[in-house]
This record gives C-alpha cells, sequence and structure tokens, in this order.
C-alpha cells in the first residue's frame, strides 16, 4: 500500500503540498487529477524518494520514503516502476538497452533478460523495435517503451506521470488501453497523474482532485462524475468559469 | 522582517549622523545586501560541493555499477582526446625550439635549447596546455552530456531503475579522466620533445647529441612526477566540474549551455590555481 501522510513541499518559498494526505490500496489504480502545477508530479516523485517531503511523508509498505537511507531506498525502488512524462528513455542506448538496464541492476542473467524484454515489448505492441534508437521512435511509441521499461521489472506499483499528455487521441485511447492491460495482467497497484478525464474515467479505479495542495475530493469514477463540489465539477467537465 | 538597514540608520558614530541616512540607505546597504547574498550562496554551494564529494565517495562502494563503465569513459576521455593534445604538443614543442634558440641569442650555448624544451615540456606546458584544451573539450562534453539527462529527466529515470548515479554516471567518469589525464600528458610531452628536436635538428643546426646533452643536463625524476601529478589533479578537477555542474543544471536547452560554458571557465580558472597551488607546495 502507498500512502501520503500530510505531506507538505515548497520550492523556493511557494507552497505546492500542503498536507496531502491519500492512500492507495493494494491492487486498485488511484487517479490523481488536478489544474497543471498543483503538485501531481511532485507528489509522485516523493513516492520513489525522488524530492523529499518538507514535513509529513509517503509509505510505500509500511516504510517512510523520506527517512529511508541509500540502501532500503534502493530496495523500496526495485518494486516500482515509473513512467515519465516525456518516457525519459536514456538516448544513447537501443530500445533493448533501455528495457535491459533496469532489470540488469535486479541480478537477472542475460536469457531472463531477453525474455522479460521481449515479453514486455509485445505487451506495448511493439516487438521488433528493440533494436531502434528512441530518436528513431514518434512521442507515442517512446511512451509506450516507457511502459514497457517500467513492466519489464515486474514491479508491485507502476507509477504513471501523465502518460497521454501531448497525445493525439487515438494514441491516448492505445495507452489507455495498454494501462489497463498491464493492471490486468500484471495485477500491479498504479498511481496515475494525469489531466485528461477521459484517460482518468478508463483507467482510474478511484480518482483524487488534488487542489490548492491538498486532496479536494477521492471517490469512485461515479462518484466523481455525480459530484456536487463546484471545484472538482469545474475541473472534470473542463469548464472556463 | 527586520532589514540590516534599519539598525544602520540608528548608527551612532558621527559620520553617519552627519550624512542623511537616506544616501547611506540607497547606495551602500545595497552593496553590503548582494556581499551578503553572495556570501551565503558561496557557502551554500560549498556545503553541495561537501555533499557531492561524500556521496561520490559513497558510490565508489558499487564496484560492479562503474567498473564496467570506466573503461567506456576511459577510451572516451582517453583515446579520444589524443590527437587534440597531441597537436598542441607538437606545435608547442617547435615554438618553444625556436624562441629558446632567439632568446639564447649566442649568449648561451644552444644545446640549452634541448634544457628548456624538456623541462618547460615536463613541468609546465605539457601539463597546463593539454589540461586547458581538454577542459573545453571532456568538461564541457561531461556537463552537456550530463545536463541533457537531467533536465529530460533520464537522471530521475535512472535513479527509479535503482540506481544511484554517481555510481552510474559520476564515478566512471571522474576516475577515467584522473587516470587518463597523466597518460594524455606523458604522450604530449613526449611528442612536444620529439618536435623540437626535429625543429633543432632542421633549423637550428643542433646536433641530435647535442639535444640530448641540453635535455639530460638539469633533468631530475621529479621533472617526470610533478608532471604527471599535476595532470593527474587537473584531470580530477575537470571531471568534478563536469559532473556537479551538468548535474545542477535547470531549464531546458538554455540552462546546458549556460552549464556547458561555466564548466570551461571554472576548470580553466581552476587548473590555473591548482597549476600554482603545485609549484608553490612541491617546488
Amino acid at each position: 500500500m502507498i500512502e501520503f501522510q500530510n505531506l507538505y513541499k515548497a520550492f523556493d518559498g511557494k507552497n505546492v503540498l500542503q498536507g496531502l494526505s491519500l492512500k492507495v490500496r493494494d491492487g486498485e489504480t488511484v487517479v490523481v487529477i488536478g489544474y497543471s502545477g498543483t503538485g501531481k508530479s511532485v507528489a509522485l516523485k516523493h513516492i520513489v524518494g525522488l524530492l523529499h517531503p518538507d514535513a509529513g511523508d509517503v509509505i510505500v509498505d509500511g516504510q517512510a520514503v523520506g527517512t529511508l537511507e541509500r540502501d532500503a531506498l534502493t530496495r523500496v525502488r526495485q518494486g516500482i516502476g515509473y513512467v515519465f512524462q516525456f518516457a525519459a528513455l536514456f538516448d544513447s542506448m537501443t530500445v533493448s538497452e533501455n528495457l535491459a538496464l533496469g532489470l540488469r541492476r535486479r541480478g537477472l542473467g542475460d536469457d531472463e533478460i531477453e525474455d522479460r524484454i521481449r515479453e514486455a515489448l509485445a505487451l506495448v505492441d511493439l516487438s521488433g523495435t528493440g533494436d531502434s534508437m528512441p530518436a528513431e521512435l514518434s512521442g507515442g511509441m517512446r511512451k509506450r517503451v516507457g511502459i514497457a521499461r517500467a513492466i519489464a521489472l515486474r514491479p508491485r506499483y507502476i507509477l504513471y506521470d501523465e502518460p497521454t499528455t501531448g497525445l493525439d487521441p487515438v494514441t491516448s485511447a492505445v495507452i489507455d488501453r495498454l494501462m489497463v492491460r498491464t493492471r490486468e495482467h500484471l495485477g500491479v497497484t498504479g498511481v496515475v497523474v494525469t489531466h485528461d478525464m477521459r484517460s482518468a474515467y478508463t483507467v482510474g479505479d478511484r480518482i483524487a482532485m488534488l487542489y490548492e495542495g491538498r486532496i479536494r475530493q477521492v471517490g469512485s469514477v461515479a462518484e466523481i462524475q455525480e459530484t456536487e463540489d463546484p471545484v472538482v465539477r469545474q475541473f472534470i467537465e473542463g469548464r472556463a468559469e | 522582517m527586520l532589514r540590516p538597514y534599519l539598525f544602520l540608520h540608528a548608527a551612532p558614530l558621527p559620520f553617519f549622523t552627519s550624512c542623511a541616512p537616506t544616501v547611506f540607505g540607497l547606495l551602500l546597504l545595497p552593496v553590503i545586501e548582494a556581499i551578503g547574498r553572495r556570501s551565503i550562496s558561496a557557502i551554500e554551494a560549498l556545503g553541495r560541493f561537501g555533499h557531492f564529494l561524500m556521496d561520490m565517495v559513497r558510490g565508489l562502494r558499487d564496484v560492479g555499477i562503474w567498473a564496467r563503465l570506466v573503461v567506456v569513459q576511459m577510451r572516451r576521455i582517453g583515446v579520444d582526446s589524443l590527437p587534440v593534445a597531441l597537436f598542441i604538443a607538437a606545435f608547442t614543442g617547435v615554438v618553444l625550439a625556436l624562441q629558446a634558440s632567439y632568446t639564447f641569442t649566442g649568449a648561451v650555448p644552444l644545446y640549452f635549447v634541448g634544457t628548456l624544451v624538456g623541462k618547460t615540456m615536463m613541468l609546465e606546458l605539457g601539463p597546463v596546455l593539454t589540461g586547458l584544451a581538454l577542459a573545453g573539450r571532456v568538461g564541457a562534453s561531461m556537463a552537456a552530456e550530463l545536463g541533457t539527462m537531467k533536465v529530460t529527466e533520464q537522471v530521475d529515470a535512472l535513479e527509479t531503475l535503482a540506481y544511484d548515479p554517481q555510481s552510474y554516471l559520476v564515478v566512471p567518469r571522474v576516475l577515467a579522466s584522473t587516470v587518463m589525464f597523466p597518460v594524455i600528458v606523458a604522450f604530449a610531452i613526449a611528442v612536444g620533445i620529439v618536435t623540437g628536436w626535429l625543429t633543432s635538428l632542421a633549423l637550428l643546426d643542433l646536433s641530435t647529441s647535442d639535444f640530448i646533452k641540453g635535455l639530460k643536463l638539469f633533468y631530475v625524476f621529479k621533472d617526470v612526477w610533478f608532471g604527471l601529478l599535476k595532470s593527474a589533479s587537473f584531470g580530477l578537477t575537470i571531471a568534478l566540474v563536469g559532473c556537479i555542474v551538468g548535474l545542477g543544471t535547470r531549464g531546458g536547452a538554455e540552462g546546458v549551455g549556460r552549464s556547458t560554458t561555466r564548466t570551461v571557465v571554472f576548470s580553466a580558472i581552476l587548473i590555473l590555481v591548482l597549476d600554482a597551488f603545485w609549484a608553490v607546495i612541491l617546488l
């Protein structure tokens, strides 16, 4: 289980997270929605210790990430796959090498690594692209390789940072289907950060809206769709006022 | 918030009281504030540097991660930099021989050309010119590469894959640079001396035996290890600056450009400071 406990974070005096609390139960996918710049990605980065909280903490499998030493943090990270907004593929490596890097760190043998790469690329419909360089791929393909890199690790948790941002509607739908397929095939717990409501309704078991640094409302897809909270309503309907 | 000028306005010194406090506040206090801000950021930078070094030392434990990458970096830093270093050294040797002959003007025996070429290449120009040239080539390349990785979240991706960026990115570069710089400089010194000798033969009517006689005249083994030790310290410095500045990059392509320039400038300054430091300590 992942639990945000009263998380605070500020950058250069600007308060971004102001008491964020949220529980993500095992096996479910929680979608965090909210306006741009409200700290959704910041919250996600606290789960893997890329950022340190000013106050509060994120608890992953009973361990407070912000307090962990280097080795313990490495062990927590080995159970988490992270899909970055712009894929963050290593541009000096081929697609296969990108996928192999994390697997090698987990001490797997060459044959096992090869099997995992083949399986992960097949799952994202990119079989045969193993020898391509990231620069040769389209934006959507790069995102799918980013997802393949995460799922090849067979993690307990997958974190998606704006997985459909900047993609056309069809490619977005492909990514959404992929996220659902990943959860169904691998049974992983997911946290998805997005402001794409169609994506949120497709992949989320629950939706949480982050507003002014804390959770404004959290509920099932149906509950969010029927909400009477004017802030949440305005956001999900995409109204200017 | 209490500001320092509130106290300075009330200063009991006659000079201050005779001046209009607003003049003092308007002209001097912004300067003092700026100095204060600069001092605080300098202390913070020193703290970050110490922290970075501690993390790097911790990263040394992950031998399994950096051992293979060191070899790759040694090739990139060492082998790929060799042509530039040798080109510079070759022309330096030519110029040294001709300038020595011009300076001596018959007052000093010509075989001292060998002495001057050898000593200068080993003690000073071999290490320093190579260091300055490679600050541009190696340091800038490291800062640009790591800076790009930083702003495109590749460094974060590395961390989420359970790699320590210090072990994976910094340690291999720093070790390779420290080890390969003396090797490059050794070749550069040799090439500089050879071109100095060839110039003496072709243009100065100096025989090989006379050149070698001059070369050996005041030679001590310290000349060699002094130059190589210096170059190792230059290699360490350039790689550290490239990694620290590169990994501290912010703000996209413009930030990468800024980091690259800063790395070259800082490295060049530090090379010259280190050069003086080693001269004071060891000569």
